[in-house]
């Protein structure tokens, strides 16, 4: 075996530009599918980690009417629904996936914020308590966040992220600035990082709907003086933190399910859902992957173009050397030994193009990914089956010139020479 | 004896068709363990057909052979291959060295395939380069040396095997006299040292060098080089 290796490198260097020429073709189709794998992973890592923050875990659990999320700014406040009393929260709280999980009430906003004259096109408007944040995840960059005493003695302060200081405030010094909300007066004590700086790419309907909810521009206002600004009484929602990525969408299903059951809506089509951005994430990826899995195939047929070349110059090479096949069968090489030594011949052929194959595929999706700025993630097994791959198409593709080599009459061959 | 061959035919082309040529025409020859034996005939005359026999690369239309106790007509391939493996050295006119390989590399081909490890093959490598009186040139390359001692490595790959024949086609072909006539005193010094060799020739004067001789005309063998001889 190390013999046929040693001879497989030697053969392959004697002939450096037919042997580099050979593997072009492996080069090109492995490179190609590097790229397009790397590129893949890359923009589902991104879609991943920009859905759910990366290590935020948060799932939201809203009312909906049939597939909307329901907005009391158009409709009345449904019958049977009740707020989120504390004994549906500890329930929430001692579920097994469940880290942490505060309630909330919410608006988009439309009309009735107003800094001066500014107004805000959409975002929202939160009623939260003081947990709401750290469950959220969500980090002080100015200011403070609530008290538990403003919560209770029902102070008109607000908290607002870096897209409410960007759009209301035209970046003015937010502290201490009042803004009008519904018509009452509240104090801006603090500014959060808004969860995302993430600017999706928005195709669909579809695609609104999931990004829209996650985009900065969040108003928050205590729970306590919701009922001050909008109505009394109000269907709140819950927002739970889960304690891995993988448990966000148990958490969600599971808190929906308590909330379901502490509601008696008139209205069937209203209840509690949970809004699993890693479940959105997967379906985008799926969508992603689905549309480069055609590209794959394309680079397949490449790979295929490339183990039909290496069979051709296999067969030459074959040609070339039957003096060489027929000594070595003269004197006493079995079949299966000349079978081997080219077979090793195009298993390493390949590998090599299979290796360079993938470097240049990493280098390739380096230049994609600086022209088009999507993010590359390189897949280690993934490079790792190309290699193997482009061995298994040496061996295939030698396995008819080998054979070929192997069945030499040792006097025909010997006589050409 | 080593070499037993019995009214052997071989005949080329659909016997018994006026296309058929009989190469081998009943021919009986018997070598015995360190006989030194040439085989002479001009071209045509079916002595390459004789050697690709009696080296087990071919085998007869009809008749017996026996290589030791070994029935050849009734081997299979692989059963063939390994007889040339263990038993036999082929020794040829046009060398047939790998050009990118040195001479010991060449020389442990065959021991390669007989499974001999590496350190081994080398060792046993540089002792038969050293009795074919190469031991100073065990690196080189095929192109770095002459023609009379490319073929000195191709008989040390013939020997490194111990083979119980050393089998040679015009050994001095591609020879000039002088590195020829070196290759018929290794022969002879071999053949001393108990090496049995069977050359086959078309050069009566390296034939003469041979112990015993035969001589082979349109398939047929005769004794002795002369044919007032038989």
């Amino acid at each position: 075996m190390l013999e046929n290796l040693r001879l497989a490198f030697r053969g392959i260097w004697t002939h450096k530009l037919r042997s580099f020429l050979t593997m072009l073709g492996i080069i090109i189709g492995i490179a190609a599918i590097i790229a397009i794998v790397s590129t893949i992973e890359g923009t589902n890592q991104q879609i991943k980690e920009n859905l759910i923050g990366s290590g935020s875990n948060t799932v939201d659990i809203q009312l909906y009417q049939n597939d909307w999320p329901l907005d009391l700014s158009y409709s009345d406040a449904p019958y049977g629904v009740p707020q989120v009393s504390d004994e549906a929260l500890s329930e929430i709280r001692d579920l097994d996936e469940v880290k942490s999980a505060s309630k909330y009430a919410n608006r988009q906003i439309y009309d009735g914020v107003y800094y001066l004259n500014n107004s805000m096109n959409g975002g929202y408007v939160k009623g939260v308590e003081t947990d709401y944040f750290s469950t959220a995840n969500l980090t002080v960059k100015e200011g403070r966040l609530f008290t538990v005493d403003e919560l209770e003695d029902y102070k008109k302060v607000c908290v607002i992220d870096d897209g409410v200081v960007e759009e209301l405030l035209h970046n003015d010094e937010p502290i201490g600035k009042i803004l009008e909300i519904q018509g009452d007066s509240y104090v801006v004590i603090g500014v959060v990082a808004s969860r995302s700086t993430f600017e999706p790419t928005i195709n669909s309907i579809s695609d609104y709907e999931t990004y829209m909810q996650d985009e900065s521009g969040t108003v928050y206002i205590p729970l306590s003086t919701w009922p001050i600004s909008y109505k009394y009484d109000e269907p709140e929602n819950v927002l739970v933190r889960a304690n891995s990525t993988d448990d966000m969408t148990a958490a969600g299903k599971k808190t929906a399910d308590i909330m379901n059951s502490y509601i008696n809506p008139t209205d069937d089509t209203i209840k509690y859902q949970s809004k699993d951005l890693l479940e959105q994430a997967q379906q985008l990826q799926q969508l992603s992957s689905s549309t480069n899995s055609m590209l794959i195939w394309i680079a397949a047929i490449s790979l295929l173009v490339g183990g039909i070349g290496v069979m051709n110059i296999m067969l030459v090479s074959v040609t070339e050397r039957t003096a060489e096949i027929g000594l070595k069968k003269a004197i006493g090489a079995r079949k299966g030994k000349i079978m081997g030594q080219f077979l090793t011949e195009a298993a390493v052929l390949t590998s090599m193009g299979g290796v360079l194959g993938v470097a240049s595929g990493i280098g390739l999706a380096q230049i994609i990914s600086i022209m088009s700025g999507t993010p590359v993630a390189i897949s280690w097994p993934a490079a790792f089956i190309a290699v193997v791959f482009s061995m298994v198409i040496g061996i295939v593709f030698g396995i008819l010139p080998s054979h070929q080599a192997a069945n030499l009459n040792p006097i025909d061959a010997l006589r050409t020479n | 004896m080593i070499v037993k061959l019995e009214n052997i035919y071989k005949v080329y082309g659909e016997s018994g068709t006026e296309t058929s040529v009989p190469a081998l025409n009943d021919v009986s020859l018997t070598v015995n363990e360190g006989e030194y034996v040439a085989i002479m005939g001009p071209s045509g005359s079916g002595k390459s057909t004789l050697m690709n026999v009696i080296g087990c690369l071919d085998k007869p239309t009809s008749g017996v052979y026996y290589f030791e106790d070994k029935d050849v007509l009734k081997l299979k391939d692989r059963q063939m291959s390994d007889l040339r493996l263990h038993s036999i050295g082929f020794v040829f006119q046009s060398f047939y060295l790998m050009n990118e390989e040195n001479a010991i590399e060449n020389v442990a081909l065959p021991l390669s395939y007989a499974g001999v490890p590496k350190k081994e093959r080398e060792r046993r490598a540089i002792e038969a380069l050293t009795r074919v009186g190469l031991a100073d040139r065990v690196k080189f390359r095929p192109d770095q040396l002459s023609g009379g001692q490319k073929q000195r490595v191709a008989i040390a790959r013939a020997i490194v095997n111990n083979p119980k024949v050393l089998l040679a086609d015009e050994p001095t072909g591609a020879l000039d006299q002088k590195s020829g006539a070196a290759i018929m005193d290794l022969f002879e010094k071999l053949n001393e040292e108990g090496t049995t060799i069977i050359m086959i020739t078309h050069d009566a004067n390296i034939a003469s060098h041979a112990k015993k001789t035969y001589r082979i005309v349109d398939g047929k063998l005769y004794h002795g080089l002369e044919e007032d001889k038989e």
